[in-house]
């Protein structure tokens, strides 16, 4: 009964054709072995970061740390790699407490047991240091509306100036393929023309003072995942406490549907976005500064000065909604998807490109 | 029929936290025969607690979550139509919650 049993579900490895096959692999539908499926995922990144030339030798590397599975697994394969390849980095791990009580500070152990096991020194900035408020202030005062907002626009600046204090000379997030296909649909949906032209780059910002590179960007979420649960990676997997983002929500469920009857939708839809052009009659918006703080900006002042401006003033709805004239679609969007069943989708604020 | 399933990934917060259940799964009309079909529709009903949506989706598990059987993907076994003996591990995982 046993011998039958067993018999009836190995199907051996198609790499190595010895130990039986563990997964079938999203990009390419191959049945592999556990250590077969760990020596191709970690040199797939490997390649990954030799063809882009993400690192030169010496550089100090933050790795954007969450706690949750990606950023866990990333700084384990980037350290991995550092030794393998001797890349020569510096390596650290770099968290955002946004002042979250039962989510964040739960999270932040997660990655305080990160900084131990991989031996990578790790540096938290938190929002009441940087801007005065805690998430768990502001939705005190704002309530459960546009929380993500401030909390997406204090993070992307919360990392550069955490990237800054450690002096570093980039930034690496955990992105993986599907995110940056959700990413790719949004901004579609959107009609948000200056983001979809950049979300599809493996590295951004090389204008600005850190650069930010996502050496996952081909990755898919399943091997993310699996390779966490094979290796026994110390992850926190507890939503956001906070409202999640609805309509991204809707974008990555579809995305998985894909994903379900046809895998490489989700490399498609990236090639689809890399490979889009922009018509030359499009207005982009110009990069300046922020008059107050100095930050990178389109506008005289910075989504985060804008906001906290509101914040600090009492009226907390200034800058919310991306211009007077879509305020009102926005509007009936958000109305929308909060009327449709519960949708949850990944941490909304956890993807800022 | 013994059974360890086992949630993770966040879906353990849909039955009140906790990761592992031994269970012992008894088979609808045929005897000794047991599928993960069969499975789904039984854990909806005596395990998961809470928001059964997050969980499944139509007759399978929700897109993006993970299933294994004794350590190995169900995409290899059959999916729906895997086969369940004794003592068998299946593990569920949710690649939805965090980054």
């Amino acid at each position: 009964m046993e011998g039958n049993h067993e018999k009836a579900r190995v199907r051996l490895c198609y790499l190595c054709n010895q130990r039986r096959a563990a997964l079938k692999r999203p990009k390419t539908l191959e049945q592999i072995c556990r250590e077969c499926f760990y020596e191709v995922f970690e040199e797939e990144i490997h390649q990954v970061i030799v063809k882009n030339q993400l690192f030169k030798p010496g550089e100090r590397i933050a790795i954007g740390a969450s706690g949750g599975k990606d950023s866990t697994v990333l700084a384990y394969v980037l350290s991995e790699l550092n030794r393998r390849h001797n890349y020569g980095l510096d390596l650290f791990l770099l968290s955002v407490d946004e002042g979250i009580t039962g989510y964040r500070d739960d999270s932040l152990e997660t990655v305080k047991r990160n900084e131990l096991q991989y031996g990578l020194p790790l540096k938290i900035v938190s929002y009441k240091d940087l801007y005065g408020w805690t998430m768990d202030e502001i939705v005190k005062t704002i309530g459960l509306k546009n929380n993500c907002t401030f909390c997406g626009v204090f993070r992307r600046q919360a990392l550069d100036r955490g990237a800054a204090l450690l002096k570093v000379d980039k930034l690496v997030t955990g992105h993986n393929a599907d995110d940056i296909a959700e990413t790719v649909l949004l901004n579609i949906l959107r009609g948000d023309i200056a983001r979809l032209s950049r979300c599809t780059s493996i590295t951004t910002g090389e204008d600005g003072p850190i650069p930010r590179c996502k050496p996952f960007k081909y990755t898919y979420e399943k091997e993310i995942v699996m390779y966490a649960y094979f290796k026994r990676l110390d992850y926190f997997s507890t939503e956001c406490i906070y409202s999640p983002n609805a309509y991204r929500g809707f974008a990555r469920e579809f995305i998985k549907d894909l994903e379900r009857m046809r895998p490489r939708a989700i490399l498609d839809i990236i090639k689809s976005g890399e490979d889009f052009r922009i018509s030359t009659s499009t207005k982009m918006p110009e990069q300046g500064i922020c008059e107050r703080c100095g930050y990178i900006s389109s506008q005289k002042w910075c989504k985060a000065c804008v906001l906290l401006e509101g914040l600090n003033k009492g009226l907390p709805k200034l800058g919310i909604g991306r211009s007077r004239g879509l305020d009102n679609n926005h509007r009936k969007d958000v109305k929308q998807s909060n009327g449709t069943k519960n949708i949850e989708g990944k941490q909304c604020g956890s993807l800022d490109f | 029929m013994q059974l360890t399933l086992e949630f993770g990934g966040g879906l353990e917060l849909l039955c009140d936290s906790v990761k592992i259940h031994d269970v012992n799964v008894i088979p609808n009309n045929e005897v000794d025969k047991l599928t993960m079909k069969d499975l789904l529709v039984w854990v909806r009903t005596n395990v998961i607690k809470e928001r059964p949506e997050m969980f499944m989706k139509e007759d399978s598990v929700r897109p993006g979550v993970l299933v294994l059987v004794n350590d190995c993907d169900w995409e290899l076994s059959g999916q729906l139509d895997t086969p369940l003996e004794e003592k068998d591990v299946v593990v569920f995982i949710s690649t939805l919650h965090g980054g």
